[in-house]
């Protein structure tokens, strides 16, 4: 590796005496840039240097700056609770969140629901028209990339109606559909539809000329440039398009399922409202980031794991 | 002997806003059979145009290339081409870029066992037998050049065109590379069209080297004849006083009759 001698440069400043001292080093941003510095700062210790380098892994690090971070925001929380208002403190949330999640799957007619249920319901809602953004948005988002005539047709179109809010939409769904599910579901759709055509399309654009060289000389057919051309390398870009989807589609359901009702953690967040058990509705903000950015970074794995340079 | 690439008064003209912006103007050039030539120039001479004219990736505006007779009209797998930039497909192996190429030229006649046995052959020549299952992006700069040549030989082309293929190389490995394609050139006897602004890498790897003036329209200025004996050996032509001579002639037209203003 190219990069290994300039690492060693930048490796952890070494501890001055026995002091016992912990020094870490610059830390890189990039956890696989920590992970080799902090390989190579093991290495370089057992070659038997005549000082002592140590440090702490960088994992271990970043956990007590989160850790810290928590921290600080509970204790802000805790006293914007005691300033009066209605605000419960963490101490009453954590109560109620412990009850709460010991039973999440429970069912008691369709407006009493488990924390469990009400998630999967709008994670089930999100999946299909999510699902349904996929199947339209990735092989539009080829052609318009792939093809001047269509991309000079759509652009337009796409450009004025995706600054649209997709509940602007969701009347229109209820027109459609006449119901409220599929309404909803229709509004995560539409929502999904523009990053996943506008991501897709620009990978195409971009597959590198020099890719297409290789095509032309070697008179490849159609679906192999599809395949071996095409394909993997606008991949990125459509990852980049899922991500953004998912993202964009966890926000619009939890405002889509506010106005349609059912079972959803939107339809909670209102209905606990109007209960007045703000505890819930905190409860519910913690359990949707939580959810999301598992959402985020299940995409982000999954984008790293096609990444080729 | 036999005209077996014939470059017959090509003209390559660009149209621009300023008006036509002439690349080549009328280049004659015939290579035989089994023939090394190099296209030696300044850059921005056109050599590079000219290539991909031979490779069908550019059409001439005027003029006609014939290759074993026929007329090129376009890219195609008769002609192997190795690219400054190796040009490999980083998300297929080694292994899988040759396999593509080698799928595509005998895959219609030949069982899956035989394409197979081709692309491991390549590979072996080059010596990258190890790194098969290699992707692009673990290998070195000069192994992913030599996976480049590996692709453009796998698929027995009538003639090798390669475009400055050691151009990003570091010189220790241009070295080696240099040496090696010489011995795969003499082990399959290719007919070989090289550009590069290396005039070492000309004079040593070449038959013939063909020296073009600057552009624009930019013509060939003489055809030097590269008689030493093969196989040549790198040490020894530092000393050779006819090897010298011709790196002479070479530097005298690219620095002196041709003097690039920077």
């Amino acid at each position: 590796m190219s990069a290994t001698p300039l690492k060693r440069k930048m490796l952890p400043v070494e501890v001055s005496g026995a002091s016992g001292t912990v020094a870490t080093g610059p830390s890189p941003a990039h956890p696989a840039a920590a992970e080799l510095s902090d390989r190579l700062a093991r290495r370089t210790a057992t070659e038997g240097r005549p000082y002592r380098r140590v440090s702490a892994p960088e994992w271990v690090i970043s956990s007590i700056y989160a850790v810290l971070g928590m921290v600080l925001f509970v204790l802000a929380w805790g006293a914007i609770a005691r300033m009066g208002g209605r605000i419960p403190d963490p101490a009453a949330v954590w109560k109620a969140a412990v009850v709460i999640f010991s039973d999440p799957f429970y069912s008691k007619g369709p407006n009493d629901q488990g924390i469990g249920w009400n998630v999967l319901s709008s994670l089930r809602r999100v999946a299909l028209g999510f699902g349904a953004a996929a199947a339209v948005g990735i092989p539009l988002g080829f052609l318009i990339g792939r093809f001047s005539v269509i991309s000079g047709m759509a652009a337009p179109i796409v450009a004025m109606l995706r600054p649209v809010s997709p509940l602007a939409w969701l009347p229109i769904g209820l027109l459609l559909f006449k119901a409220a599910n599929p309404a909803a579901i229709w509004a995560i759709f539409i929502c999904s539809l523009w990053p996943m055509i506008i991501n897709t399309a620009l990978g195409v654009r971009q597959v590198p000329q020099d890719y297409l060289n290789v095509a032309r000389v070697l008179n490849l057919s159609e679906w192999k440039i599809f395949t071996k051309i095409l394909l993997p390398s606008a991949l990125p870009f459509m990852i980049t398009g899922v991500r953004l989807s998912i993202g964009v589609a966890w926000l619009v359901i939890v405002a889509a399922e506010m106005l349609t009702g059912g079972v959803g953690i939107g339809f909670w967040v209102w209905d606990e409202w109007n209960n007045l058990k703000v505890e819930h509705i905190i409860i519910a903000i913690f359990t949707i980031g939580i959810v999301g950015l598992i959402l985020e970074q299940t995409l982000v794995m999954v984008a790293k794991r096609f990444t080729y340079n | 002997m036999e005209n077996y690439l014939d470059v017959q008064a090509v003209g390559m003209r660009f149209g621009s806003r300023k008006g036509e912006f002439v690349a080549l103007d009328s280049i004659d050039l015939r290579v035989a059979k089994g023939e090394f030539v190099t296209l030696i120039g300044h850059s921005g001479c056109g050599k590079s145009t000219l290539l991909n004219i031979i490779a069908g990736l550019n059409r001439p505006t005027e003029g006609v290339v014939l290759l074993a007779d026929r007329e090129i009209d376009g890219p195609g797998p008769d002609r192997g081409v190795v690219f400054q930039n190796h040009s490999l497909l980083p998300w297929l192996t080694c292994y899988e870029n040759v396999y593509l190429a080698v799928e595509r030229v005998f895959g219609a006649k030949e069982p899956k066992s035989r394409l197979a046995e081709r692309s491991h052959a390549a590979l072996e020549m080059v010596g990258l037998a190890h790194a098969e299952q290699k992707r692009p992006g673990e290998i070195s700069g000069g192994m992913k050049q030599r996976v480049g040549i590996a692709r453009a030989l796998s698929i027995e082309p009538k003639v090798l065109l390669l475009d400055e293929p050691f151009g990003a190389l570091d010189a220790l490995t241009r070295a080696t590379l240099q040496d090696e394609l010489m011995r795969i050139v003499a082990s399959t006897e290719a007919t070989v069209v090289m550009v590069t602004h290396d005039v070492d890498e000309a004079v040593l790897l070449s038959d013939r080297v063909v020296m073009m003036t600057n552009g624009p329209a930019a013509r060939i200025g003489a055809i030097l004849a590269i008689d030493l004996p093969r196989p040549r050996d790198r040490l020894a032509m530092v000393t050779n006083a006819r090897y010298i001579h011709l790196r002479n002639c070479v530097m005298e037209f690219l620095y002196r009759r041709h003097a690039k203003v920077a």
